[in-house]
């Protein structure tokens, strides 16, 4: 549990982290939104309150490694790392410009902080396996977290990988799914439902949790209740919305690519601005 | 064949993607066989204007392109003509297994449909940038290759796709490319067309790079190279006979592809002319690199596809001559 201070401080956090993606993308003119807004409170509990790391040492051994595995919400991520101080902010505004260190889709490679390219969708829950076992073997105590996507839980190797974490009992891994319950083309109960996840998950074996992916508390709580958890790998399923807390975003149903103009993006900033009007934007 | 040649190079009036669907759209009318499937790009690939006239024949499997190939095969051995979409990257690489056993080993008649060839990928970077996809295909045998100059062509080419028996691995430039023919063209699967005359050297292109040739082309002719220009859009079966005839002709030849150099076009070609017609070749394409993010013009200049990179490979195998 955390206290009402943290909480705030958290969706303080959360909040900076929506502002400068958006500012990010809307300095593009375009980009995958819809992803990117629906793991931000997950993305503030991960860097405001559990990983381990050093942005002055992005490699650093003995840090907590992160692996999104729907690659395309990089820009999220990098919004939090510079707000972590990871690279300058103006990074931000190189996003998938030529020469860039900050592309579309996660790069191990590019970006400082980042810790596995991914993209091509199904692969990062793998690698991120890997990772986990490899920190094992090397009777490391770093946490490994991951997070995939609804509709890339319908890649096979998504479940290939669920089969084998099932029967590897990796505890130093938690895999989150933002089930934001759209994709690209619309809704996912439209095209290919994933039925009962949660049933799903404790079928293939893993210590299964579910809640809103919205709440700070409610996320960093499964957390800590995962960790209790010995000789089991984890998932937590988050309950999201695509395009959360972006008004242009939020409740569209094709909010996976978008294009959007200046005006929308300052539109949406300023409401974002409101949430909490004595420290807005950057708190530097 | 009887083609019409664009007076003036000017951005297609369509996108690629709806030429295709649209005169797919019109098959599918007059013929309840053919089926399409899409791996959750149905609005990358307009594929669901086909959806929503034909909810039944229309299939979003979701994010899944093996499981998509392999209903695919099956629905070809019930007599349909199944034609599955994703983009280059995916189709090629994550689909590999599939489309080697499940299409082509079986011998199965699926038209695998991919969008975004290398630099077109764009903004989605490297992850999703093909240059391997055609050398890729190449390797499998029965498998005809596709790569469709402008919206024209595509969309003269949907009916032989559809009614030539076998895989057919089709490499679709989604938007609106530069516009080489003019309505009314015919093409034919498997045959090269000489867009322009010229006897010092040939310059054989695919896709985008074919523009790119002709603009070289005129550049060349101002500095007294004389410069044939052909275009190959079927990578396999390749067309012998017109590398044969233009090797002997002009005694040298350059490749342009947005591809690697490696096992695309100009091995393709390479192969051809070693055996047949040895002359001098240079090859323009990437050089055996990944892909990255960027706009098409950073891209292109990046990885050497431009109008100059051609002028500068044809001053080389001049020299070779
Ligand atoms: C293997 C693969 N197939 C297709 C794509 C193209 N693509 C990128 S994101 C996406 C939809 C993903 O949906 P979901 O996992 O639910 O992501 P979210 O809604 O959280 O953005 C698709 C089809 C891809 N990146 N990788």
């Amino acid at each position: 549990m955390l206290t009402d201070v943290e909480v705030t401080e958290l969706e303080r956090f959360a909040n900076q982290i929506r502002i400068e993606t958006l500012k990010e993308l809307g300095h593009l003119g375009f980009g995958h939104i819809g992803g990117a807004m629906s793991i931000i409170e997950l993305l503030a509990v991960l860097y405001g309150k559990v990983m381990r790391v050093d942005p002055k040492n992005p490699k650093w051994k003995d840090r907590d490694w992160l692996v999104i595995s729907k690659g395309h919400s990089g820009p999220s991520l990098y919004a939090t790392l510079a707000l972590k101080g990871f690279f300058p902010k103006d990074w931000l505004y190189t996003l998938n410009r030529g020469g860039t260190n900050l592309p579309s889709h996660c790069d191990r490679n590019l970006t400082p902080g980042v810790d596995m390219s991914t993209g091509a969708l199904g692969q990062g829950i793998s690698t991120g396996m890997g990772i986990a076992m490899g920190l094992k073997m090397d009777k490391k105590k770093n946490y490994v977290y991951i997070i995939i996507g609804d509709g890339e839980s319908q890649e096979g190797q998504v479940w290939e990988a669920a089969l084998f974490g099932g029967n590897a009992n990796l505890d130093n891994l938690i895999v989150f799914v933002d089930y934001n319950r759209q994709q690209l083309d619309g809704y996912v109960d439209n095209i290919n439902s994933l039925g009962d996840l949660s049933k799903k998950w404790e079928e293939f074996g893993w210590h299964t949790q579910e809640v809103d992916g919205h709440n700070v508390n409610d996320i960093y709580t499964a957390i800590q209740m995962a960790k209790q958890v010995k000789n089991r790998s984890h998932v937590i399923i988050l309950h999201t919305i695509k395009g959360k807390g972006c008004n242009f975003a939020e409740g569209v149903e094709l909010n996976h690519h978008m294009h959007f103009t200046e005006e929308q993006v300052a539109n949406a900033i300023k409401e974002l601005e409101k949430k909490f009007p004595e420290k807005a934007g950057d708190p530097a | 064949m009887m083609v019409k040649i664009a007076s003036e190079r000017r951005i297609d009036n369509k996108e690629m993607r709806d030429a295709y669907i649209e005169k797919l759209i019109e098959l599918a009318k007059k013929d309840e066989r053919i089926v399409v499937l899409d791996a959750d790009l149905m609005h990358s690939n307009n594929t669901y204007k086909f959806k929503e006239i034909f909810p039944d024949r229309g299939i979003n499997v979701g994010v899944q392109e093996a499981n998509m190939i392999g209903l695919a095969g099956g629905l070809s051995a019930t007599g349909k003509i199944p034609f599955a979409h994703t983009f280059t990257c995916f189709a090629a690489r994550r689909d590999l297994d599939q489309v080697y056993i499940s299409a082509a080993y079986a011998k199965l008649n699926v038209k695998i449909v991919a969008t975004d060839p290398g630099i077109a990928a764009t903004y989605n970077g490297g992850t999703h940038m093909s240059f391997g996809d055609m050398g890729i295909m190449r390797e499998i045998p029965t498998m005809t290759i596709v790569e469709p100059t402008d919206s024209v062509m595509m969309e003269a080419l949907v009916e032989q796709i559809a009614y030539t028996y076998g895989p057919f691995y089709v490499r679709v430039f989604r938007k609106k490319p530069i516009r080489i023919y003019e309505e009314g063209s015919i093409f034919k699967i498997g045959k090269g067309i000489i867009l322009k005359n010229g006897k010092d050297v040939t310059v054989i292109a695919t896709g985008i790079m074919v523009s790119e040739a002709l603009e070289a082309a005129e550049i060349l002719e101002n500095i007294g190279i004389s410069t044939r220009i052909v275009n190959i859009f079927t990578l396999k079966p390749i067309d012998k006979e017109i590398i044969v005839k233009c090797a002997k002709e002009t005694g040298a030849i350059v490749t342009a592809e947005n591809h690697n150099f490696i096992n695309g076009l100009g091995s393709a070609v390479a192969e051809v002319v070693v055996e047949n017609a040895p002359v001098p070749m240079e090859r323009v394409g990437v050089q055996d690199q990944f892909g990255e993010v960027g706009d098409i013009e950073y891209l292109k200049k990046k990885f050497h596809l431009t109008a100059e990179d051609i002028v500068e490979s044809v001053k080389r195998v001049l020299k070779r001559k």
